[in-house]
């Protein structure tokens, strides 16, 4: 047994330029009943050695923006507009070669089912092995040894005879380790991580954050984490990005976004979660209606159909104007500063205690 | 398979007469509805290629002990195959028990049959995790929510139409929309369809196997707070069965918490989330996420591994292979599920050593991931 308390993370020197920025990220789809506008104008910058938090509700274009950066789209019926520039790279006009090139060795994904993301047919040790002999032409033996080296370090037990093992005889936090090793092996720059543990029990869950954690504090890789938890996000993240229907309408520190959100939107996901600490007798403040088709998303805000506030803005802007994000801190609502504090600070903010 | 695992009745070993947890801290302190004592289920295991086999079998539930008092919630938490689902369809006897005794309303009805159960079918109800699995996708909402009422063939006055407008109209949907079919609803819609379902027989006992989880976290609240209004203004009493454990203890006057078949800890809503005594209660709400960025000044707790396999559970206590308490009286002798000192009246915990009744912070945060304790004691030693 091992017991001990957790050093504070140092802080990493500013750097001028973000390692990843993108900008206007527009993502489209030809679908038979019409254009799917998934992501829809997305700006967001990740340093490195930092986690950016993405949560939003299901099919708000997390994991699109997601397979966007890696370049995994088909671009037959998938159309791309915007920038997504990695370390000075711009991605989004990068050949299929470049960015096969760079996934795996500068970048690196987590996904959230283990089974279908590792390839039966192969025993582990080999899916972890064979990026490293790829992008880094080492040797079979080499490979080898650094993926049991990998395995030690994610914490299964007995690596040198687990390498051989295929991922069915694993369980489902093993293999789901055995991913966060296969993603780690070439010490990408940048790790995402589309809802890595959701499909896990909370004990496991709560184990392997906090090794994605302590591996980032090792390596200095920045990661994104994508989830509708607010409570892992909490644990993980140093910035976020709450998206609705493919926008981000909110952005800020984790902080900014858990204790003084801006956006109705935010408030209402707030709201509709209960606290292990909160009083029972409260009923929970859901959001009402429900989420937005894509095909055919609400004009002006598209949170307007389901916003308690849109009343207090003036006129019908929030069903017209679109709100715009502004740079930085901020959120796309036309509501003014002074009315974003104040609701929050007497409608919302009691709710939350 | 080691050995035949035998069940603890709270009155054989419990030190005070402790009772059952429902006449010491029920809801309503209303009077016992459903008790379940050393409730099985084994699922066998074949094998063999010719002639099949029994080899084992999956220890789902073994040996569960629990009441439900009228009109109030039991929550029931743990992790994935620790047998909730199990247990909730034992209780609505969807499935037949290995061993023990479900007694509803006065009544033995462990091994009733079909036929045997009718009268009391209409009162005990289930709603399921996946609204989109549990409604038939070529019937009316009102097909489907009147259902019940023809299987059972009752016939409220004013007709069953008139009454599944009503329902319609309570879980807050359009009572127009009785013509519609469930592709035409979101999920948290069809959720409601099936709590309708649910209700159209006025249940005294509704079994909720995780009715949330498979929303999204806005539709949540929605259907959350309209079974707490089911249960509070219909006085329905609820086994609402759940792994997150903040939407339990909001819904929930009391919570039993299982492990690998067993309930290791059952008591009222505050002693369980704030005065737990199992390691594992302890170690689960550790591991629960907060939407608080500050440190909250709860204690951390980090496990090793996984959940081990309800084919072979541990010997002794069957959380052993995790606890960071285990001592050689872990493994030989199973722990009975009792009032221990210190805890109130309906508070009953299994565990030969436990912890103290707090769950703030300790000196030292405890790690059993050897991945996890490695890294940070390496982070530790070169600052
Ligand atoms: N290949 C595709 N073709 C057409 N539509 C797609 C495609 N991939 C995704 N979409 C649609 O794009 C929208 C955004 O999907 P996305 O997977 O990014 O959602 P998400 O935010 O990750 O949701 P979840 O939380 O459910 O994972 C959804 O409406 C989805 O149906
Ligand atoms: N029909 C069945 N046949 C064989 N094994 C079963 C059957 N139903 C359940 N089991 C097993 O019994 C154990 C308990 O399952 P159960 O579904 O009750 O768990 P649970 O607590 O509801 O888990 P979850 O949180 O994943 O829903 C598991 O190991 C499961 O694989
Ligand atoms: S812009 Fe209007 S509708 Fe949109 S979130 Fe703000 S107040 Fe609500
Ligand atoms: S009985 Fe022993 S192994 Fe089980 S929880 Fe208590 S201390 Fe841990
Ligand atoms: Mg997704
Ligand atoms: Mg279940």
């Amino acid at each position: 047994m091992t017991t001990l308390t957790k050093p504070e993370a140092e802080p990493r020197p500013q750097e001028s330029e973000h390692f990843l920025s993108v900008r206007d990220l527009y993502v489209q789809f030809a679908t038979e009943d019409g254009t799917v506008k998934a992501v829809d104008g997305l700006s967001f910058d990740l340093d490195r050695g930092k986690t950016l938090g993405i949560v939003g509700e299901s099919g708000s274009g997390k994991s699109v923006t997601n397979l966007a950066i890696l370049g995994l789209h088909n671009p037959r019926n998938t159309t791309i507009a915007g920038e997504i520039v990695l370390d000075g790279q711009e991605l989004t006009g990068a050949s299929t070669k470049t960015l096969e090139k760079l996934r795996g060795k500068k970048m690196a994904m987590v996904f959230q089912d283990s089974l279908t993301a590792l390839s039966p047919y192969y025993t582990v040790g080999r899916q972890i092995a064979e990026p490293y002999m790829k992008h880094l032409g080492a040797s079979k033996k080499e490979a080898r040894d650094r993926a049991i080296e990998m395995l030690g370090k994610v914490g299964i037990p007995q690596p040198q005879t687990r390498v051989d093992d295929y991922p069915h005889q694993f369980s489902g936090g093993m293999r789901q380790r055995a991913m966060i090793a296969m993603a780690l092996v070439c010490n990408p720059d940048l790790v995402i991580a589309d809802e890595p543990t959701t499909a896990l029990d909370v004990t496991v869950q709560a184990q392997i954050l906090d090794l994605l954690k302590d591996l980032q504090q090792e390596t200095g890789t920045a990661i994104i984490l994508i989830t509708h938890d607010l409570g892992v996000i909490a644990n993980t993240a140093d910035d976020v990005v709450v998206m609705y229907a493919g926008r981000a309408v909110e952005r800020g520190t984790v902080r900014d976004i858990l204790k003084t959100p801006e956006h109705p939107y935010a408030w209402g996901l707030l709201g509709s979660i209960p606290r292990l600490s909160a009083s029972v007798d409260v009923p929970l403040a859901p959001i009402p209606g429900s989420p937005p088709s894509l095909l055919n998303p609400p004009s002006g805000c598209p949170f307007h159909p389901r916003c308690t506030f849109a009343g207090e803005v003036g006129g019908d802007r929030c069903a017209t104007e679109r709100p715009v994000l502004p740079e930085g801190r901020g959120s796309a609502c036309h509501l003014t500063p002074e009315q974003k504090r104040d609701i929050f600070i007497q409608q919302v903010q009691p709710r939350l205690r | 398979m080691s050995e035949q695992v035998t069940l603890d009745q709270p009155e054989d070993t419990a030190p005070e007469p402790a009772k059952d947890g429902a006449s010491g801290a029920g809801a309503g302190g209303g009077e016992t509805l459903l008790e379940v004592s050393g409730l099985q289920k084994y699922f066998p295991i074949h094998g063999g290629f010719i002639v099949k086999r029994r080899v084992g079998d999956v220890r789902a539930v073994d040996g569960v002990d629990f009441s439900i008092a009228a009109g109030e919630s039991l929550g029931m938490v743990g992790e994935s195959g620790c047998g909730k689902s199990t247990t909730g369809r034992l209780v609505t006897r969807l499935l037949e028990p290995t061993g023990g005794k479900i007694t509803y309303a006065g009544q033995d009805i462990t091994h009733r049959s079909r036929k045997e159960l009718a009268p009391i079918r209409s009162e005990i109800q289930m709603i399921f995790q996946d609204p989109y699995a549990s409604l038939n996708p070529r019937q009316t909402v009102g097909s489907i929510v009147s259902a019940p009422m023809e299987i059972n063939d009752i016939n409220p006055s004013g007709g069953r139409e008139k009454r599944v407008r009503e329902l319609l109209e309570i879980v807050g949907l359009n009572p127009e929309h009785y013509n519609r079919f469930p592709h035409e609803f979101s999920g948290g819609q069809r959720q409601r369809i099936g709590v309708a379902r649910a209700l159209a027989l006025d249940p005294k006992l509704i079994v909720a196997d995780e009715p949330v989880s498979a929303l999204d976290v806005s539709i949540q609240a929605q259907v959350v707070n309209l079974l707490q209004r089911v249960q509070k203004e219909l006085g329905i009493a609820f086994l609402f069965i759940a792994h997150d454990l903040a939407i339990v203890r909001h819904f929930s006057q009391r919570i039993a918490v299982m492990y690998l078949g067993k309930i290791v800890e059952i008591g009222d809503r505050a002693s369980i989330y704030e005065r737990p005594r199992h390691p594992y209660t302890h170690a689960l709400l550790s591991a629960a996420p907060e939407a608080d960025p500050d440190d909250d000044g709860r204690e951390r707790i980090r496990l090793a591994g996984d959940v081990p396999s309800p084919i072979n559970p541990p010997s002794g206590c069957r959380f052993r292979t995790r606890c960071w308490k285990a001592q050689d009286k872990c493994a030989t002798e199973e722990p009975p599920l009792v009032q221990i000192g210190g805890n109130v009246a309906g508070h009953l915990t299994a565990c030969h050593f436990p912890e103290e009744p707090t769950i703030t912070a300790r000196k030292e945060d405890i790690v059993l991931d050897p991945a996890l304790a490695a890294i940070e004691e390496a982070a530790e030693e070169t600052p």
